[in-house]
């Protein structure tokens, strides 16, 4: 069974652009370790020869005509919905 | 009362689409301590009950549900209150369009007075994750309500209202429909429209409906579904009620019926089995060995796929932004850090687990090359059989923070109802009496691709069966 340390959650937090706190890292170190434990049983499966699965309908190039479609929405109303604007875009902090 | 026959109600004079909204309001009030609903849209309500009460008066044709009431799930988006998914993230987010299927619902007449509880974006099956406090089942407070569509269970099981909309990734409709004594119908992947709608996963994610009789499902199911430019993933138009099924061929799976599994829970399918019997259908134990794996394929294909959807709350465009950070990387850590519930993180960082390189071939591709050989082994059996029968759940509902210190335990909920939602098949959740202490049961009746029409109707069989 995995072993996941304190590290390798601190490793996933980061690939998940999560800032966590040392408590919850302790405490999803045990959890994620007990779910990687009961999925690991799928090493079990025989799937020599089998193609994985990654939709199920079967539905394929689904085209549309490429006609501008602003679907009702004005951008003033997406923008209302920014934490912050500043002449008519989104602002956030310094980044560089 | 019939969606029907309130409809003809309305329309011919008899009452009021304003007073069915009035009234709904009213019992949502009453029954608040079971904190099933997040908001009230009672002024969009209103006024909406007013236009087709005036339409009636003025003799202008109205829609199929005109002023009938009903409750979203709060990762529809909808008019009238902020579409939170119950997390922080999205706390005061007010949705700048409606989901596909609630604008289809207005056309028709019907009247959203409110958005229920969930699992913070559906992550759980006791909606015991909500960012905003516990849904209490209907029947008992102290069992949980089922999830993630929780809220949406009980408030249809209260009487509230006519119907609710949830949505199902793993059993999210069918889980708590069974927890509280409705139905709940998860259609045929692809058949409702999702624009609009929280992403979850994208493999697996439907809309559906809860509602208090199989006819009612299959009338609110018949305005939901048909495809939508808006939504790539949706089929061609297929879904017609009907309400025929004769003799058909049902296998009952019997690796869901062990010792595992609750006693009274066995029983309870069992007594189905005899009533299909009873009305003429053949119905005969089959195995399905692969079923002992769905769970462990779910838990991997869904947390990977819903850490890819959930990326994008990240605290810049829409939702929430942590206050005093420096630097980009801190206003996304920390904006989702205090944005998610803990079940969020769990499930994001499983996915970032199984996705990373070194891991993926042995635990995503190995998953959705075992969930081949489900689906091959659900086409096998129909091949013989028009329909499956099972239980919806291990157990009735469990405690109130019974299973919540051991996730395992808490996914070990969701086994019966994964299987169809990796297959994509329709499944409906139909009540099936209940246990020893009181508890409603489900059963759950899968069918073929595409054949939601039919496992609707002999669901509605067998309650007809019950009334007569």
């Amino acid at each position: 069974m995995s072993t996941i340390t304190t590290d390798d959650v601190r490793h996933l937090a980061q690939l998940s652009n999560l800032q966590l706190s040392d408590d919850e890292i302790n405490s999803l170190r045990g959890d994620i370790e007990n779910i990687l434990g009961y999925v690991e049983q799928l090493g079990e499966v025989d799937t020599s020869g089998v193609e994985p699965t990654y939709q199920v309908t079967g539905l394929e190039n689904v085209w549309r005509d490429d006609t501008v479609d602003d679907g009702g929405i004005s951008p003033d109303s997406l923008l209302a919905l920014a934490p912050e604007q500043a002449e008519h875009s989104v602002k956030v902090p310094q980044v560089l | 009362m019939a969606i029907k026959t309130l409809v003809s109600r309305i329309t011919s004079g008899e009452t009021t689409a304003r007073a069915e909204v009035e009234q709904a309001l009213t019992k949502a009030r009453e029954v608040e301590a079971y904190h099933a609903l997040l908001s009230l849209t009672e002024k969009r309500a209103l006024e909406r009950a007013d236009e087709i009460d005036a339409r009636i008066s003025a003799g202008e044709a109205v829609g199929k549900l005109a002023g009938v009431t009903f409750v979203v799930k709060d990762n529809y988006l909808a008019f009238g209150a902020p579409s939170t998914a119950a997390a922080k993230i999205l706390e005061h987010f007010d949705a700048p369009l409606q989901a596909t299927i609630v604008e289809k619902l207005e056309a028709e007449g019907a009247i959203c007075i409110g958005k229920s509880n969930l699992d913070a974006f559906a992550h759980g099956g006791s909606t015991e994750n909500s960012a905003f406090g516990v849904t209490h089942n209907a029947i008992n407070m102290d069992k949980v309500a089922g999830g993630s569509s929780g809220g949406s269970a009980v408030i249809t099981a209260l009487d509230v209202v006519s119907f609710a909309l949830g949505t199902d990734t793993g059993g999210s409709i069918r889980q708590p429909a069974s927890f509280n004594g409705v139905f709940g119908m998860k259609p045929t992947y692809g058949m409702s429209s999702r624009y609009g709608i929280v992403a979850m996963a994208s493999s697996t994610d439907v809309p559906g409906v809860f509602a208090r009789s199989a006819e009612d499902v299959a009338l609110v199911e018949s305005i939901m579904a048909g495809q939508d430019a808006r939504d790539m993933t949706t089929l061609p138009d297929y879904f017609e009620p009907k309400t025929e099924v004769k003799s058909r061929r049902i296998g009952i799976i019997k690796e869901t019926m062990t010792d595992d599994v609750d006693a009274d829970v066995r029983a309870a399918t069992e007594a189905y089995a005899d009533k299909l019997r009873g009305a003429g259908h053949t119905v005969e134990e089959v195995s399905m060995p692969s079923i002992k794996h769905a769970l462990a394929i779910y838990y991997i294909v869904v947390p990977a796929e819903l850490s890819s959807n959930l990326a994008r709350y990240d605290g810049i465009r829409y939702g929430r932004r942590a206050e005093g950070v420096r630097t980009l990387a801190e206003l996304y850590g920390r904006s989702r850090d205090e944005g998610f519930v803990t079940e969020n993180k769990r499930r994001i960082m499983i996915g970032s687990y199984v996705l990373s390189s070194g891991f993926f071939d042995a635990y995503y591709q190995q998953a959705q090359k075992a969930r081949t050989v489900l689906i091959n082994e659900f086409n096998g059996l129909f091949e013989n059989y028009d329909y499956l029968l099972m239980p919806t759940a291990p157990t009735p509902a469990f405690g109130i923070g019974e299973n919540t210190a051991d996730p395992v335990k808490m996914y070990l909920a969701d086994v019966m109802t994964v299987p169809a939602s990796l297959a994509g098949l329709p499944a409906i959740s139909a009540p099936a009496g209940e246990s020893t202490d009181g508890l409603p049961i489900g059963v759950q009746v899968i069918g073929r691709m595409r054949d939601d029409a039919g496992v609707i109707a002999l669901a509605g069989q067998m309650e007809v069966t019950d009334d007569k």
